[in-house]
């Protein structure tokens, strides 16, 4: 088995080396920097570390505070509180003015595990992608993650970076290019293609081998910019392979396969199967265990190439 | 003379917000009208700023918490100079810099987009700890309404404001007794507001919201604690200088027809007059 590294572990380095090369840069946490692993930069850079205490609504709102007066705020809580209980302070305070903080959440999805539901983000991607002035940022693994940091504190304007909690096979080394608004093609496929972010994308690259043992070619973008969205390797692939897979650890409304479906429905109509938590709430269990329950394995995702490959046959 | 002078400015800022809310023809008048001394002793009394450079990094800051009042931050911000008096007319109309609420995007002078009830003040904060950090010395100001301690999210930064020791940070809270569905007291009561601070860990001070000495002596009295935020509880009358407006939570988000709207600016011209 490849290493393994939680995103919000490399987010933590991350933010530490950028913390060195930029004074700007501040970090706020609401009691969770232990989990959150800001804690590593709260050591380093004490002055530039905030604790804002339980208390999500105020942590974005000084955020939007800080970013106002020049600083580089990386605002970071759970997923669920940070798009939940802060939704409309991100929407009124952070992205109507546009301002310059970078909401770095963790633990998102159900492999947050045995917290349960209460704390399982299924719906961010969806809220965070509505919001106009908003990028949404999935990384697939540590390397990507630090690429995504960097570029999210590059960038002028308000950044959602969606991490999780649970350990993740390291898929790309220094050689690898993250770039907001580009999709990665990881690898080339005639039959199918599966489009995902996160945690799936590793599931993704596996289900894609083994098909590849029985014949069939599938090939498989990171989709890690959620928004703004490469439409345009989106829908090359689509046309290329006249059948879309998309796998996300969240609903599958509202996130990664609702915002391909709403692209491939416009520009380029062809079979798609979502596959994704469907539409209800997780619940309290071994990471893995809830990743079979809910149908987020490299099997399913093997089921649903099947399934979209006979989608196509059906049309011709 | 300095305080007949700044008296009116105020009568200037109030005849303004009826004349933009004329034109609008929506919009809150009575929160607005019960904030002129404040911000004018503000904007024309305290505050480092540059209506030349809006955005100069070192400027005092000023945050609307009660975004509702925008007439009375934008007639003032015409006053001062951030952009001609003919704007004023374009408040709320498509395309215009003039929002309903204010937009920091749209509109120079505005240090802060506010509107929604209780996110004021953690902006307030976050200003004040990043003036901290860089070692500035400007000074961040802020008024919240008294509608507005109905928000949780206040005494969030009323707690934080304090752990962190914000003495750059200067708070108005404009406590008229009104809110849309009536007396604060009936809506949702919030007393005691005096020890609800002090018990935050605020220095707090209690003024006639219409008196320009008393306003200045505040703040002055501000500039000098040290260790945590300062709240100026600010009492005012809701509509003030209209008197069919005064104390009448009716005029919270209701604009004057036109034979009011006369009356409105025939009192306040008359209230002109005889000042100094």
């Amino acid at each position: 088995m490849a290493e393994k590294e939680a995103t919000r572990n490399a987010y933590g380095k991350a933010l530490v080396s950028l913390g060195a090369e930029n004074p700007d840069i501040v970090v706020l946490d609401a009691d969770l920097s232990k989990s959150t692993k800001t804690v590593d930069f709260a050591k380093k850079y004490p002055q530039r570390f905030f604790n804002m205490g339980v208390a999500e609504q105020n942590l974005m709102g000084t955020a939007a505070g800080l970013a106002a007066a020049g600083k580089i705020p990386f605002a970071s809580t759970f997923a669920i509180f940070a798009t939940g209980r802060a939704f409309e302070q991100i929407r009124n305070s952070i992205a109507y003015p546009q301002l310059n903080v970078k909401i770095a959440a963790t633990h998102a999805g159900i492999t947050v595990g045995e917290d349960g539901g209460s704390h399982q983000a299924v719906e961010d991607i969806a809220v965070m992608r509505a919001v106009p002035n908003m990028t949404v940022l999935v990384p697939a693994d540590g390397e990507e993650t630090r690429q995504v940091i960097r570029a999210a504190a590059s960038y002028q304007g308000p950044v959602y970076i969606r991490m999780g909690r649970l350990d993740v096979p390291l898929l790309f080394d220094g050689n690898y290019r993250f770039e907001i608004g580009k999709a990665n093609i990881l690898r080339e496929g005639t039959d199918a293609a599966i489009m995902a972010n996160g945690i799936m994308v590793a599931m993704a690259l596996e289900a894609a081998e083994e098909l590849a043992q029985a014949g069939i070619s599938v090939g498989v973008v990171n989709v890690a910019s959620v928004k703004p969205l490469d439409i345009e390797t989106i829908v090359r692939t689509a046309q290329q392979t006249k059948a879309v897979v998309s796998a996300e650890e969240h609903n599958i409304m509202g996130g990664l396969g609702g915002a391909l479906a709403e692209v491939l429905a416009e520009n380029a109509p062809v079979p798609m199967v979502r596959v994704g938590i469907k539409d209800t709430f997780g619940e309290s269990g071994r990471p893995q265990e809830l990743l079979e329950k809910y149908g987020l394995t490299r099997d399913a995702l093997i089921a649903a190439v099947h399934e979209v490959i006979a989608k196509k046959k059906n049309q011709d | 003379m300095r305080i007949s002078e700044l008296n009116l400015r105020a009568n200037t800022i109030r005849q303004d917000i009826i004349r933009m809310l004329i034109a609008a023809k929506s919009g809150h008048p009575g929160g607005s009208l019960s904030a002129a001394e404040i911000l004018t002793s503000l904007y024309f009394g305290e505050m480092r700023v540059n209506p030349l450079e809006p955005q100069w990094p070192d400027r005092d800051r000023f945050v609307l918490c009660k975004g509702h009042a925008a007439p009375v931050l934008y007639a003032a911000l015409a006053e001062k100079g951030y952009f001609p008096k003919e704007e004023l007319l374009g408040l709320r109309q498509t395309g215009r810099m003039l929002q309903g609420h204010p937009d920091m995007k749209k509109t120079p002078g505005v240090d802060m987009s506010t509107g929604s009830l209780g996110q004021g003040l953690s902006a307030a904060n976050g200003m004040a700890l990043a003036g901290k950090l860089d070692g500035k010395d400007y000074r961040v100001y802020a008024l919240l309404g008294d509608g507005e301690m109905g928000e949780g999210q206040v005494w969030e930064a009323a707690m934080a404001a304090a752990h962190y020791k914000l003495d750059n940070l200067a708070a108005f809270l404009d406590l008229n007794g009104l809110q849309i569905d009536g007396p604060t007291d009936v809506v949702m009561s919030s007393t005691p507001l005096f020890a609800k601070w002090q018990a935050f860990g605020w220095h707090v001070l209690q003024v006639d919201g219409h008196n320009i000495e008393e306003l200045a002596a505040a703040l002055a009295e501000a500039k000098t604690v040290k260790g945590k935020p300062t709240m100026i509880i600010a009492r005012t009358i809701k509509g003030k200088g209209v008197s069919f407006m005064e104390n009448d939570a009716g005029w919270h988000g209701t604009v004057c027809n036109a034979e009011q709207s006369e009356q409105a600016l025939k009192e306040l011209q008359e209230e002109a007059a005889n000042i100094g």
